[in-house]
């Protein structure tokens, strides 16, 4: 893969090919400029960007505090007083909407980063040392993949909600690792035979260094694609466990359990759910978006498809 | 290649057990069925309780490890134990594999066929207007989690009948309890319950399908043995129909199939939105309810949906595509 990037990067540039001085951009200035050609991510990074600030940056302006109640104003429609109207309890929708956002993207981002992670460290781990390393690990992974997730984290996390919501990050994230490790086993496998991996082999570096130094770097764009994907596929988890009450716990609010709560009622006071539930599926488009985007300017098979 | 499935087979069916007791162990730990009879009232004595619990193999008092063992060589025989109330899981399973075979059937089936249709015929039309409508339309509902899709349609089923006046669209239950109406009332009953649950599950189905559908019809298009078609004479509809997408739906195929396994008991959030007492909506409910054993029956039943789908995809992708099983 990244051969061929770089081939195409020549290819791309012959103006400054000249006959000493051959200038070839790096790969990742490369990508970035395809990405940034494309019009699905910048409508995707906008979105994020947008939606980030919004919930860091929206309720500093906002006369209401999280938690705070109004007991003057009780499930009331929008006004300028509650820009997005208020709850059964007097709480403001857009301070608790905007909260929910924070928990839900650091969920996703996190969870995300740390199940690639596990990933890349597996795979390449079995593919690199294949033999008794291998059968154990995927092994290991096919358990985990056998295992019903919903299941084990509906009952795992109540178990452990006091510990906070750190502990769901890390739980999401045990379960959402076991298909890419496959997929980097198998890349491993034929990295390990390039001449540059064989070097440093021979050169006494070792094993653990060169997969992390060699073989790890190498995938990368495989990594960062599914790293994209799963934030969004972390986030609708977050939001169906918090939606049965399994996942994030009050007084945390997250995306998924304000649509709980607000489904009950969608129809006679909509603004409860029409919000959060907008705000969510934006946010996973908009992730969904970029993924696409970034796949098709890593992959040059997959560009006719676009 | 015989040796090598009954390889495969056997270490599917060593990690299925696996799963089943790690699920067992989890329940058997975490959830305490004792809680269940703390909310009644008369409230029970504690030796009753200990006696009704004994009667279930589920006292917390026992030591784990006797629990487990007659749990486990009930399952060994089959018998998947009782649950809190004291009915046979297995019953259980029967009747709630039916439920969802019921929704999955139609909404699968549904699902995939209007988006390999759609999906194919965007290949074809590649950049045309259709093909970015059916491409906007499927990215905006793989945005959208199963859940919001489920309460969405409720919301505006809501809406309409309110709208209308009268109860158009039912959204809650399998059918009407105590109804009778003869066999075409019933009929019609249950058709009317199950429109909205199978639409909910049809969309995110269509959604992904027609994504997959166009990006293998688009790999196929470019492809020799299709120019070859057309070069010898053939007509463009039977070059696309014929050679183009019979070769573009071997992959589909065995992602159905892989599909059709993992929703078995994967439809937990249409399930149980909707009211249906399927094997998904099970998945929340036997936690709810502290039921250890049904918890384990779920997962033995989900791990052994997954391993079976992945298994029978495997095969079947070897079975069509003569290029896999050359090599």
């Amino acid at each position: 893969m990244s051969m061929s990037a770089e081939h195409a990067a020549l290819e791309a540039d012959p103006g400054h090919g000249g006959a000493d001085e051959v200038r070839v951009s790096g790969r990742w200035v490369n990508v970035l400029r395809q990405m940034l050609a494309t019009r699905r991510v910048i409508v995707g990074l906008a979105c994020i960007v947008l939606l980030t600030a919004m919930a860091w940056i929206g309720p500093l302006f906002n006369p209401w505090e999280f938690g705070e109640r109004d007991y003057s104003a009780f499930l009331q429609p929008p006004s300028p007083d509650h820009l997005w109207g208020t709850d059964d309890t007097g709480r403001d929708i857009f301070v608790n909407t905007m909260v929910g956002l924070q928990k839900s993207i650091v969920i996703g981002i996190l969870v995300a980063v740390l199940s690639t992670f596990i990933a890349a460290v597996v795979g390449a781990f079995a593919g690199y040392f294949l033999g008794v390393t291998d059968r154990v690990l995927m092994w290991i992974t096919d358990l985990a993949l056998v295992l019903p997730s919903f299941l084990i984290l509906a009952i795992l996390y109540p178990a452990l909600r006091d510990k906070g919501w750190v502990v769901f990050v890390i739980l999401l994230a045990a379960f959402m690792w076991m298909v890419t490790s496959k997929m980097v086993r198998g890349m491993t496998i034929s990295l390990k035979e390039r001449e540059y991996v064989l070097a440093a082999h021979y050169m006494g570096v070792p094993a653990w260094r060169i997969i992390f130094r060699h073989i790890i770097p190498n995938m990368s764009s495989l990594l960062v694609v599914d790293a994209t994907i799963n934030v969004s596929a972390a986030i609708i988890t977050e939001t169906s466990l918090s939606y049965f009450g399994f996942g994030v716990q009050p007084p945390d609010v997250s995306l998924g359990s304000l649509i709980a709560a607000g489904s009950r009622s969608a129809t006679t006071h909509p603004w409860l759910f029409v919000f959060c539930t907008g705000l969510l599926v934006v946010l996973v488009l908009a992730v969904n978006l970029i993924g696409d985007g970034l796949r098709d300017a890593l992959d040059p098979q997959s560009k006719h498809r676009s | 290649m015989g040796k090598f499935l009954v390889r495969r087979l056997v270490n599917y069916v060593v990690l299925i057990m696996l799963a089943t007791t790690f699920a067992y162990l989890l329940a058997a730990t975490t959830l305490s069925p004792r809680v269940n009879y703390e909310e009644r009232s008369p409230r029970p004595t504690e030796e009753q309780v200990d006696q009704r619990l004994d009667e279930l193999n589920l006292n917390d008092k026992t030591p784990l490890a006797e629990r487990w063992v007659v749990w486990a060589s009930g399952v060994a025989k089959g018998d998947f134990g009782k649950t809190v109330t004291g009915t046979p899981v297995n019953d259980e399973i029967e009747r709630r594999v039916w439920v969802s075979l019921r929704l999955i059937i139609v909404g699968t089936v549904l699902g995939s066929v209007i988006g390999v249709a759609v999906g194919a015929y965007a290949a074809v039309k590649q950049y045309r207007l259709f093909d970015k409508a059916s491409t906007a339309g499927a990215f905006f509902v793989l945005a959208v989690p199963a859940v919001v899709i489920a309460l969405s349609l409720q919301v505006f089923a809501t809406m309409f009948n309110q709208a209308v006046g009268a109860q158009v669209f039912v959204y809650n239950g399998e059918g009407t309890l105590g109804l009778e109406a003869g066999f075409w009332g019933t009929l019609w009953d249950r058709l009317k319950h199950m429109i909205l649950p199978t639409l909910a599950l049809a969309l995110a189905q269509f959604a992904a399908f027609s994504r997959y559908q166009r990006n293998m019809m688009l790999d196929v298009l470019g492809s020799d043995f299709v120019r070859t078609a057309r070069a010898k004479g053939l007509n463009r509809r039977d070059a696309l129909l014929k050679h183009a997408l019979r070769t573009a739906l071997i992959p589909t195929v065995t992602y159905f199939t892989f599909t059709f396994g993992v929703m078995m008991a994967g439809t937990t959030f249409t399930e149980k939105i909707y009211n249906w007492n399927g094997m998904g909506s099970w998945v929340v409910d036997s936690i709810v309810t502290n039921d250890v054993h049904a918890v384990a029956a779920v997962s033995c039943f989900m791990a052994v949906c997954i391993m079976a789908a992945s298994f029978l995809s495997d095969i079947l992708y070897a079975w069509l595509d003569p290029r896999v099983r050359v090599s």
